[in-house]
Parts: C-alpha cells; structure tokens; sequence
C-alpha cells in the first residue's frame, strides 16, 4: 500500500508536495470538483458563513487575549483599555462582542434550514448531531465567553447559571463548588473561566472538522429533499457555490459591520457596563439575547430540578430528532401540515424568547408554558404521529428535471410515495 | 418564489428576536417613566460629537461634579479627542497634585499631573467616598452614559428631572425627589442650579444647558472612538455595498449557462 500518490498537479514544486501529502488533490476533491447539487437556495449559505464567523471569533479573541487579564481586580479595566488604548481595540473587541450574537444569528438560521429541508433524516443523522455538539459548545463558549468582562451581568450571569447545577440531587452542590473553583463565584471562577473560553472554539474546530467530513460522505441535502440521481443534478462546488456563497458573505458581512460600527452595544445589556459587585444584585437578571428562548423554558416550571432538566432537555431532543420524524419525506415543500407547524415552532421559540427578556410574571408566565408545551410536544408527540397521518405531495423525478421544469412541485405526478432513501 | 416568502418570513422573525432584549430593559426600569427622547449632536449615523458642548460639558464636571464623582478610566490626555490643544491639557494636568511613585528614600512621593495622568479622583476609596456622602456612593462617571437604555435621555432626565415631591409621597432621610431617577428617591441633593458655572464661551448656564452639555462629555467620555466608528462604518459598508454588487454579477455571469 505504501508508495506515493500520483499528483497531477503541473507545478513541480506543489506537485513534489502533493505527491508526499496530498493536501492539494483533495482540496480539489472537496472543494474544487466536489459534486454538489444544483438546486440549493440562499439558506445553503450559512454553513459557510458559520464557518466564516468561527475564524473571526478566533483570531480576534487571540488578539483580545494579549491584552485582556482574567483577574477580578484588572478584568473590567483591562477591557476598557482594549476600548481606549490599544491600537483599534475598540474594533477588535467590538467585531468579538457582535460577532458572538452574529455568530448565533446564522447558526439558528443554519438549524432552521436543517429543520425545514429535513437535513437530519436518514444519511444525515449523525451529520446533523455533529452539529448539535457544535450547538452546546457554542452555548458554552458564548456563556464563558460573556463572563470574561466582569460586568454586573457577567458576574450574576456567571452566579445564576452555575447555580443551575445545584438543583441535580446530590453531585448537584459538588459540581457548583467544581465550577467555582471555591464557594463563590470569584477570581479562580474567572481563571477557569477564561482558560475553557480559549480552549473550547478549538474544540468547535475539531468537531467542525468531523461535520464537514460527514457531509463530504454522504453530500448535501437540497431544497427538494430527494437523493442526486447523477451527475445532471450536480454542479461542481467551485465556482458556482464558492461564488454563491461569496455573494452570501457580502450580505453578511454588511449586517456584521452595521451591528459593529453604528450600534454596537444595541445587543448587549446595558448593567453591563458597571463593574461587577458581589454585594449589588441587579434588578433583573436577563441572558444575552440568544439564551432567552432556553432561559424562558427554565423558568416555565415552578420546580428547579424540573426547569433545568427541560433547558437541557430542549437541546438534547434534537440529537434524536432523526428518529422521532418519522416521514420519509424530507422536505416541508411536500409536507403540507408540517410546513405550517415548522413555523408554529419557530414562532414559539420567538415568544419565548420575548418571555425570557420580562420578569417570570403574568402573562409572560402563562405564554412560556404554553410555548414550552409546544415546544416539546412537537418534536416528542407531534412528529412521530405526523410522519404517519401526513399525505405527501408528489416528489419530483429528480432534481434536474424539476430545475427545468420550473416550480417547486415538480412536473412529474409519478412520484406520488417516497422513495426509501438510498445513499446518495 | 416559495424559498423567497419563506426567507423574508425568516428574516422578519429573526428581527423580532433582535428587537426583543432591547424592548425588555425598558419595562424592567422598574416604576419610574421613561425620560423623554432629546436630540443629540451625536445621534444617528453621521451624528458627530458637538465639540463645543462637550468642552463646556468638561468645564461642567471640573467645577460641579468632579466634587463626589471620579472617572477613573479617562486621563488628561483622552482631552485631546473634545479638542483641547496640548497646552490647554498639560495646564490641566498640571492644576493637580498626584501620586508620583516612591522618592530616593522610599518615602511616597506626589507631584504636578502630566497629561498621561488618570483624572483625579475626590476620594481615595469607595470606604471614604461613601463616608463623605452620607453612606451613598456617588458612581464613577467614565461608562455610565452607557450604563443605561438610552443612557444619554436618562442622565439628562435625571439632572434635570428634580422636583418636590408629590402628596403623599414619603421620602427617606437625607434623600431627594426625583422624576427619573429609578425608585424616585435618589442620594445625590440637586446637583445644577441657573448660572453655576460662567462659560468662557458666553453661553447662558441654565440648568438645561449644563445638563446638555454634561451629557455631551460624558457620552464622550463613554464612547471616545464614535466618531472614528462612524466614519470608519461608512466606509466599510460602501465597500461592502460594491463588493456585494460585483459578486453578484459575477454570480450571474458563472451561472448563466446552468438555468
């Protein structure tokens, strides 16, 4: 088996390269002539984009870091000579602090798309629970991340959310204690804190990595949600998706720069902006924007051990999402009733997330629960049955001839039934 | 067509997930209205610091604020960014006695402010500020424009917003009445009364004058990079704006053959 690999490649020099490790045929594989289908829209963009954003969450962090000190009596003030003194600081820290919200901002429209064009479903399964492993690193990486400028909200923030793992029974006070580095949240919280935030995105690197090997596998879904049949409904990656995403990222990046450069702390919490005070609790206490669809559920239940099983609980639901729909259809376009309850779900998740930002009362206590209800019905009740009940409308032949044809239904009635999936 | 209703339906939802953390602060304020929206030389895209204002703004909290309340975060020399010439700041700096490190005999030693010197605080510590303000500690002033939703209409609101209060009302002892202020009872005694300070520049120093031009300083002081922000933020965006114009025809020309 030894020997080396054949490299076309004309240039001597990388073809030397490339005969002893063929990094250069297989970027060409993957991503010059990489077969992919035809058909995606827009919301096939935001893989890329995720990607896009993780490498500028880390090379600005890496600058922030050289100037940053993760001591409780330096912290705040380091921070702030980011913002005044060192050469574009404010830049920098400002592309970080909005890249995290940019960051979530296409990672849910990235989830969504995977929900709506049903990218879980069978080859994809463990493609998709990849990605909610990326999904609770980024949660936790966000959240070690919003403690590190030691604000009021970063300190409460950082108090109320370890102290969730309190309510587990037993081990529940041990871990607290193991999270806090003593029986408060102090300076070696904030040590330990800043030395996981560092680590943990190159954690993310590494199971982006597998994500993108699983997808290189078994190959993209498509807005049809049927198998490629052959190479007339494939393009090669390059040029046609690199420039489809090129256009995608300018968009992007115009949102980004708009958030960066005229409201750059629309997002944040303005209590923020107080250096944190162990003996001053804020009048409330609210997660960044993007926890408080989670922080709404937590706080649904009166029980604590209860709330805190269905946060964690609504994450986890979708690494078996892929066998708990049990249609063989996977995209909405041909699912009438599950195209209408897609949209209630994300409209849930939009109310409570509005929930989570008022104070558990009234109303807002009543929406939460009902959302939440729905919530977990859905994706446990919901689903399953649906699968069952739902009629189908006629799948296209193929991607090719519904491209030529034109519309989304597809011209061809013969595909009355799904197909069983075959590997793509 | 479909994938397009559903990205704008996408997009609109997505929106009202943004706008929602913004909305929640306000009701959270608690009891007291919200102070009425100003105009602001600094609002807005192209809105730019009144350098002006913010001067008498500087010369506001030299001789009114600077009594109780520190900023700790500004040195003499960030003056230069409301258009202080260096001679103007190096007399200010030099005005103060500070801190100068340790004499040849390692007794501490103090000395005249150099433009590289922090502002100097009234109080050694929060233990002896507190002390002398009746127990209440006045909050250091660099960030705090930027401490509240829609910071800039609060403080206004609050240096402005003293009042008797009304029938019925039961104040604490040593407290005053304020509109504004979050709880209505605030520590602080009215701090700005008509013709306070006299403006070297002729302008009248009503209380609603000085508060403007206080606020002015002190969203200054908050955000010393804005202008160059903005500046910078046009520049990007028209850039952005052509970039995304070019790829799209480049987009259009690539995939011209395939639709």
């Amino acid at each position: 088996m030894a020997g080396m690999h054949k490299s076309e490649i004309a240039n001597p020099v990388l073809n030397w390269i490339d005969s002893r490790l063929p990094v250069i045929t297989m970027m060409q594989k993957e991503y010059g002539v990489f077969p992919t289908p035809k058909n995606f829209n827009y919301f096939w963009n935001f893989g890329a984009l995720a990607m896009v954003n993780l490498v500028i969450m880390i090379l600005t962090g890496i600058f922030l870091a050289m100037n940053y000190q993760p001591n409780t009596e330096l912290a705040f003030d380091s921070v702030q000579r980011i913002m005044r003194d060192v050469n574009y600081g404010w830049l920098i820290r400002y592309v970080h602090q909005n890249g995290a919200s940019m960051f979530f901002i296409v990672t849910y429209i990235h989830i969504f798309r995977g929900l709506y064009y049903g990218s879980y479903k069978t080859p994809r399964e463990l493609l998709w629970m990849l990605g909610v492993v990326i999904f609770l690193l980024m949660m936790a990486t966000a959240f070690l991340g919003y403690v590190l400028p030691w604000g009021q909200m970063s300190y409460w923030g950082a108090t109320v959310i370890t102290n969730l793992f309190s309510a587990f029974p037993w081990i529940g006070p041990k871990i607290v204690t193991l999270l806090w580095g003593g029986f408060s949240v102090d300076n070696p919280t904030l040590n330990r804190f800043f030395s996981l935030h560092y680590l943990l995105p190159f954690v993310i690197v590494g199971v982006v990595f597998l994500h993108i090997a699983a997808l290189h596998i078994v190959g993209s879904n498509n807005p049809l949600g049927i198998d490629v049949k052959g190479p007339q409904d494939t393009l090669p990656f390059h040029p046609y998706y690199t420039v489809k995403d090129s256009v995608g990222m300018c968009v992007y990046l115009m949102v980004f720069a708009a958030f960066v450069f005229f409201a750059p702390n629309y997002l944040g919490d303005p209590v923020n902006f107080i250096p944190a005070n162990p003996l001053q609790t804020p009048a409330h206490i609210v997660p960044e924007w993007y926890f408080l669809p989670f922080y709404a559920i937590l706080r649904s239940v009166p029980d604590k051990l209860l709330g805190v099983c269905l946060m964690f609980g609504s994450i986890l639901l979708l690494f078996i999402l892929p066998w708990l729909d049990t249609s063989p259809v996977r995209s909405a376009r041909f699912r009438p009733i599950y195209r209408i309850l897609i949209w209630v779900l994300v409209a849930c998740v939009v109310v409570l997330g509005f929930c989570g930002a008022r104070p558990p009362e009234g109303i807002w206590v009543i929406l939460s629960r009902i959302c939440t209800l729905y919530y977990f019905a859905h994706f446990l009740v919901i689903l399953p049955i649906l699968g069952k009940l739902e009629r189908p409308l006629p799948l296209p032949e193929s991607i090719s001839q519904s491209v030529m044809g034109g519309g989304g239904g597809g011209p061809m009635p013969s595909g009355a039934h799904a197909k069983p999936m075959e590997k793509a | 067509m479909r994938a397009l209703r559903s990205m704008i339906a996408g997009v609109l939802m997505g929106g009202l997930a943004i706008a929602s953390p913004a909305v929640g602060p306000a009701l959270a304020a608690g009891d007291a209205p919200t102070p009425p929206a100003q105009n602001w030389s600094f609002d807005r895209i192209f809105g730019t610091f009144d350098l002006a204002a913010a001067q008498r703004g500087f010369q506001v909290y030299s001789e009114v604020c600077s009594a109780c309340h520190s900023m700790r975060l500004l040195s003499y020399r960030d003056l230069a960014g409301i258009g202080l010439t260096n001679d103007q700041i190096k007399a200010i700096a030099a005005a103060v006695t500070v801190p100068q490190g340790l004499d040849d005999q390692g007794a501490p030693k103090e000395g005249p402010g150099t433009p590289a010197s922090r502002f100097k605080r009234p109080f050694p510590n929060d233990v002896a500020a507190r002390a002398g303000n009746n127990g209440a500690l006045p909050p250091d002033l660099s960030l705090l424009s930027n401490a509240f939703l829609n910071g800039p209409d609060y403080i206004h609101g609050v240096l402005t917003g003293y009042a008797d209060p009304p029938a019925g009302f039961t104040l604490m002892d040593g407290m005053n009445y304020n509109k504004y202020f979050i709880g209505h009872q605030i520590a602080m005694p009215k701090p700005l009364s008509d013709g306070q300070v006299t403006y070297a520049d002729g302008t009248t120093a009503s209380v609603e004058q000085m508060s403007r031009d206080v606020v002015t300083f002190l969203t200054w002081a908050a955000n010393p990079e804005m202008v160059e922000r903005k500046q910078m933020g046009v520049r990007v965006i028209l850039f952005l704006l052509l970039m995304t114009c070019v790829t799209y025809a480049v987009k259009r020309k690539i995939w011209a053959d395939v639709h």
